[in-house]
């Protein structure tokens, strides 16, 4: 299995109103090369999560999109910090340490990990105050 | 039925008008990731939330179309992203319930 396609997006830290700019590319990229309308809308919910967390909890990191010759496709969203203390308990649905702000605006109700742990066929998250990678990987479903 | 049908049944203003895509089924909510968990193609999506990220939501969750209640209303460049997705607009001044009912008063 290798790599045949890589592409790396850029997520700014607060950058609010280009949240979701991401996750249309990548989107649109894979419905461009054949893979199917259900695994591109599942790698898109992920991504739109992950973009929005980098942005309002991190402070910006970025998005490698990878698609192998066997049909695997795989994310890397990896941000510069500052890292989730307790990784359990950010993926337990409805918990959240979003802002006052960020809560107004509709975020917050504890669902994206939860959202992307469901999508991915594969989910793996690591975090330090260095920063937090959350590794995913998606195939066709039978 | 189809989206310009819905108008014309429950009155709402129109915002923008995209694509005339089919309606089936109303989701209401204002909590992103939420909607984003629960939505299904072809709702008609009834929030309160107006910024940017609504669009994002909406075009990935492959909504019918926004309705907008309690008269809240739409910044010009939220508009104009609707209109970069062909995605409709509308605005409802009544509150959210009342704008769900009047949906399923008018058939969907
Ligand atoms: N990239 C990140 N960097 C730092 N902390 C994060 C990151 N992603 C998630 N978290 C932490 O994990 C919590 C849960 O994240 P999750 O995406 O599930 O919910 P949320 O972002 O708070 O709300 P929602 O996604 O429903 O709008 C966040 O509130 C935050 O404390
Ligand atoms: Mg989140």
């Amino acid at each position: 299995m290798s790599v045949i396609y890589e592409k790396i997006y850029n997520v700014e830290r607060d950058d609010y109103a280009n949240a979701g700019l991401v996750s249309s590319l990548i989107k649109q990229s894979l419905r461009t090369i054949g893979i199917s309308p259900a695994v591109s809308r599942r790698v898109a919910v992920a991504v739109y999560e992950a973009e929005i967390n980098m942005i309002i909890h991190a402070y910006g990191g970025t998005i490698t999109l990878q698609i192998s010759d066997d049909g695997m496709i795989r994310l890397i969203a990896k941000d510069k910090g500052p890292g989730i203390p307790d990784i359990e308990k950010a993926l337990t649905p409805g918990f959240s340490t979003a802002s006052k702000k960020a809560m107004e605006l509709g975020f917050g109700a504890g669902m994206g990990l939860p959202n992307i742990k469901r999508n991915a066929d594969e989910f793996s998250i690591e975090s330090s105050p260095a920063g937090t990678t959350l590794d995913l990987k998606f195939q066709e479903r039978e | 039925m189809k989206v310009t049908e819905m108008i014309e049944k429950t009155g709402f203003k129109t915002v923008y008008l995209g694509e005339d895509r089919e309606v089936a089924g109303v989701y209401c909510g204002d909590l992103l990731s939420w909607v984003m968990g629960k939505g299904q193609p072809e709702q008609a999506w009834i929030t309160v939330q107006s910024h940017l990220n609504v669009i994002a939501v909406a075009v990935l969750r492959e909504f019918s179309c926004i309705v907008l209640a309690e008269q809240a209303e739409f910044p010009e460049e939220v508009i104009e992203r609707a209109k970069n997705e062909g995605l409709t607009l509308l605005y409802s001044d009544l509150p959210v319930y009342e704008t769900a009912v009047r949906l399923y008063e008018a058939g969907v």
